[in-house]
């Protein structure tokens, strides 16, 4: 990075979706049309997903400025005042270096060590991950210590597996470099699939360097001979970018044949999944690789001994490795220093759902959810309740306000019913209905099994269906005990973890919020007035203004009312679609 | 003996040798395990659950199939928690299974209906949506009926372990999840053989030969157990009669040369044994081109006859001998020795396939 000012615009997934790319466009106009000396970039990104396009400006003799929600046609003010001017835009300033500012709290209660990166450098430059230490862990390991010393540095560090299950990372690779065969392969899982979970494709766009030594050193630990990094289709730019970084760092010698004249080789390819959230499973990712369908098998034999093609395979979760070279080039004792006794390190949660800064957040493990939510996310938006968090996605658990000093690591959450995960924390506000939340993610699973196993094909089915009646207020006295049997059996009968996990959403909102159930049960009643079977809609004479909006908007023609005085519904026309609620500015419409 | 592991099972003492599992010393000790996926001739799959049991040390249940015994193993194949998940597989099963076993063709050598007999199982708690998928029976000799399938994919693997012709394979997913061929394609357009051993495998009435359709269920035929008349591979076959008529084959897994494998012709070629159109005695050929029976005596003395005139007149190269594959290798040896050396020709075939 040169001396130069410069603006970097966030194009990750969450920028370009945001309208990243028109913005990049129009900078780029406004500066050639000015001929101004800016060095123009794209980085990563940022965290601040809940507020994108970002674009940072550094301009010499002024604090570094990200702007948030930046549109295309505020580039030109952004330009002139801060580029050319010399003024900070205060209104759209998300972050001034230094200073404090609403939003700063977002990054200031974050720890970031897998995230260092995002944000900060040109994911397609390897000169940019060069230039902030990378390839030096690698350089370290291949010149001065063994395999088994690698080893021993990763064990020592307390590193577990970010995939969401945490087991030790060193003693992982321990077993898999102990594996004989003639072939050995890395695997970085890259299929992250949960809903609200992008940390995974966050790093591998905003930093894909990271990954890529961090599988490189693990490679050699374990004597690895290939590598593949199954990563998901629908994460196109990761892809591109993670195929660009190979090739990149195959023609600076960091991978490929005899790695930086050590000996050792390796080579990675990226192998694309199809869409199966089962592939993140690690035997049905390597039938996936194999080329064949993706169903998981029991284990024993464990991948490490028998994994791709029958050979010895290691697999790492993109977190996981992102991790490594940073425990490299800081040593172990560093990274142990930071967590609890049994979670070393940082994690990194999305935090998405009803939080005011929805994005990336990378925490020290202990953390407690009421710090991630209320300190790093600012809490619930438009002021409303906190009601519950879906932690670790389908899989993971509904968790109460009560749990809400419940720290983040991987013996607290389980405890409570939940699971680390892959990182996903969904916030709900009291306009959720926890059944229905339940019902969402058993949705989502029963989709996505694979079907080979009895009690996760059809388990998860006869579950929803016992959900849905439920909503529906069709639910009987006894669904409540046959859904749990039901759960505790799948849990325990399934043959994979996406069996073994689906019951969690339900059993933990069974076990925190089981009065919701008795009132659709035996009440006929929504408390969160969202289920469409159990609630009408209402006008309330009180507050209606009669302003007309809801009556224009109704795609029903259910309201009606004379201009400027109260509105009412008809029950019969309306189809519940809760668009008068969304347009009344007044709260005046209301469930019952 | 080396090598020898000792395990306990139930509190019974058991051992048994590397590599081999839970399940099979469990039944070599008359343990009973139940399962549904599991077939002797494929490679352990573990998706039933039915076989789960408890490993004293282990986190979680362990599917019998699958987990290799150790030394020392101590294993309970039957706890609340293992007969709970048991009767909760078997009742989801039949949550979205045909009430069919009045007519099923696999009544009595179901599978799962022996599994719901055992367990006591009437009726699902688990009652929902049903598939309604249609039968496909557009060959002459496989009928499949998806909405039985229990999914244990025992076609599957033994097309693709044994057969090697893999036509079948899973495709959708959760509730959808169906066992189909390439595209749904008939059997006819697949490299299927035709063979059945899908059949053969399929623990309840989803797969069924289309020819013993309606003609005798397990318990009412007579079930002998022969050699196929048809190559000298000799396999060992099973023959369902009823009425003194052959109404299926069938081949036992623990017997004979083939254990259990079958060919098309073996499997589905036995029609001919009560076929109006099957030569009961010779027939000699008259001057006017009518054919008239006669006894073998007459028979074997006409040809006898001929023979040695022909091979008079015109020399031992004008007859020619052609044997069929239906021999065994012993007749055949026999056959060729007598054109030899009886004749006196090298002109001796074989038809080679049948």
């Amino acid at each position: 990075m040169s001396g130069k000012d410069r603006v970097v615009v966030g194009l990750a997934t969450c920028g370009i979706a945001a309208g990243g790319v028109s913005v990049m466009e129009e900078i780029r106009r406004e500066i050639k049309k000015r001929n101004l000396g800016v060095e123009v970039a794209e980085t990563g990104c940022i965290g601040y997903c809940f507020a994108e396009v970002l674009v940072e400006i550094q301009k010499a003799g002024m604090p570094k400025v990200i702007y948030g929600e930046v549109k295309p046609n505020d580039v030109p003010l952004i330009v002139e005042g801060h580029l050319i001017e010399g003024k900070i835009l205060r209104d759209k300033a998300l972050l001034i270096e230094g200073r404090k500012t609403p939003e700063a709290d977002f990054l200031k209660k974050q720890k970031r060590i897998v995230l260092a990166n995002c944000g900060l450098i040109d994911p397609e430059n390897i000169d940019d991950y060069i230039a902030t230490g990378g390839y030096e862990a690698l350089k370290k390991v291949l010149s001065g210590m063994t395999p088994e010393q690698v080893r021993e540095e990763i064990l020592a560090s307390g590193l577990r597996g970010r995939g969401g299950a945490g087991f030790p990372t060193g003693q992982k690779w321990n077993l898999c470099a102990m594996a004989q065969g003639k072939d050995k392969y890395i695997v970085c899982n890259a299929d992250e699939g949960d809903p609200g979970a992008f940390m995974d494709r966050s790093v591998l766009e905003g930093d894909p360097h990271a990954v890529i030594e961090g599988m490189i050193i693990g490679g050699y630990a374990i004597g690895a001979t290939h590598g593949y990094i199954y990563c998901r289709a629908e994460y196109p730019l990761a892809v591109r970018r993670l195929k660009k970084a190979i090739a990149d760092a195959t023609s600076r010698g960091f991978l490929g044949k005899n790695i930086l004249s050590s000996g050792y080789s390796l080579d990675i390819v990226v192998k694309e999944g199809a869409g199966a959230f089962v592939c993140g499973e690690e035997t049905a990712l390597i039938a996936s690789i194999e080329g064949k369908r993706g169903m998981p098998r029991p284990r024993p034999p464990f991948p490490a001994n028998k994994g791709i093609w029958g050979m010895p395979t290691n697999i790492n979760n993109v977190e996981t490795f992102a991790n490594v070279p940073w425990i490299i080039r800081n040593r172990a004792k560093k990274f142990a220093k930071m967590g609890t006794v049994g979670s070393k390190g940082t994690k990194v949660f999305c935090l998405t759902g009803k939080v005011r800064r929805g994005g990336l957040a990378e925490v020290e493990m202990g953390t407690t959810l009421r710090e991630v939510i209320f300190g790093v996310g600012g809490g619930i938006k438009e002021g409303r309740k906190f009601k519950a968090v879906q932690i670790g996605g389908p899989s993971g658990g509904c968790l109460p306000e009560s749990l809400l000093d419940t720290p983040v690591d991987y013996d607290s959450l389980p405890a409570a019913g939940a699971i680390m995960g892959s990182g996903g924390m969904v916030v709900v506000d009291d306009t959720t209905c926890m059944v229905d939340l339940a019902k969402y993610f058993l949705t989502f699973t029963q989709m996505e099994s694979c079907g080979k196993c009895v009690p996760c094909r059809l388990g998860t089915k006869r579950m929803l269906e016992i959900l849905t009646r439920i909503c529906k207020g069709e639910g009987k006295p006894e669904d409540i005990d046959l859904l749990e049997k039901l759960a505790i059996d799948i849990k325990e009968g399934s043959l994979c973890q996406l069996g073994g996990t689906a019951p969690n959403p339900v059993l933990t909102t069974l076990r925190y919020f089981r009065d919701e159930y008795v009132a659709h049960i035996r009440d006929k009643r929504c408390p969160a007035g969202l289920c469409v079977d159990l609630v009408t809609f209402h006008i309330d004479p009180e507050k209606c203004t009669g302003c007309g909006v809801c009556l224009k908007n109704c795609p029903s023609g259910a309201i009606s009312g004379e201009r400027k005085k109260p509105h009412v519904i008809d029950e019969d026309k309306c189809i519940k679609c809760r668009e008068c609620i969304r347009r009344c500015r007044f709260d005046a419409v209301y469930t019952v | 003996m080396s090598g020898e592991i000792r395990l306990k099972i139930d509190g019974k003492a058991c051992s048994g040798l590397k590599g081999e599992t839970i399940l099979e010393v469990a039944r070599r000790n008359e343990i009973w395990i139940p399962t549904l996926c599991y077939d002797e001739r494929l490679e352990p799959y573990g998706a039933c659950r039915l076989c789960l049991v408890e490993v004293k040390g282990a986190r979680g249940l362990l599917p019998a199939c699958t987990t290799e015994i150790t030394e020392g193993m101590e294993v309970r194949t039957s706890t609340k928690r293992i007969e709970s998940i048991r009767r909760t597989v078997i009742e989801l099963l039949l949550s979205d299974h045909p009430d069919d076993c009045m007519t099923c063709e696999s009544a009595g050598s179901c599978v799962l209906q022996d599994l719901a007999y055992r367990y006591g199982v009437k009726r699902s708690p688990y009652a929902g949506e049903t598939h309604k998928y249609g039968i496909l029976n557009g060959n002459p000799l496989i009928e499949r009926d998806p909405n039985k399938c229990v999914l244990c994919g025992r076609c599957v693997r033994i097309c693709e372990e044994v057969v090697g012709a893999g036509v079948y394979g899973f495709v959708n997913r959760g509730f959808d999840a169906i066992v189909s061929t390439p595209y749904d394609h008939s059997l006819l357009d697949t490299p299927c053989l035709f063979c059945g051993q899908c059949i053969s495998a399929c623990p309840v009435g989803a797969l069924t030969s289309k020819i013993s359709k309606g003609k005798g269920r397990y318990w009412d035929v007579k079930k002998t157990d022969t050699i196929c008349p048809y190559c000298g591979v000799g396999c060992t076959i099973t023959l369902w009669t009823k009425e003194n008529r052959i109404v299926n084959v069938t081949a036992p897994i623990d017997k004979g040369v083939n254990k259990g494998d079958l060919c098309v012709k073996g499997r589905f070629g036995y029609q001919f044994v009560n076929s109006p159109d099957r030569l009961k005695s010779p027939l000699v050929r008259q001057r006017d081109g009518s054919l008239k029976r006669v006894s073998w005596k007459k028979a074997v003395s006409y040809i006898a006859e001929n023979f040695a005139r022909i091979r008079e007149q015109y020399g031992p190269d004008s007859i020619a001998g052609l044997a069929s594959a239906r021999c065994t290798n012993e007749e055949n040896y026999v056959f060729q020795k007598f054109i030899r050396a009886a004749i006196g020709t090298n002109n001796v075939d074989h038809c080679a396939r049948l």
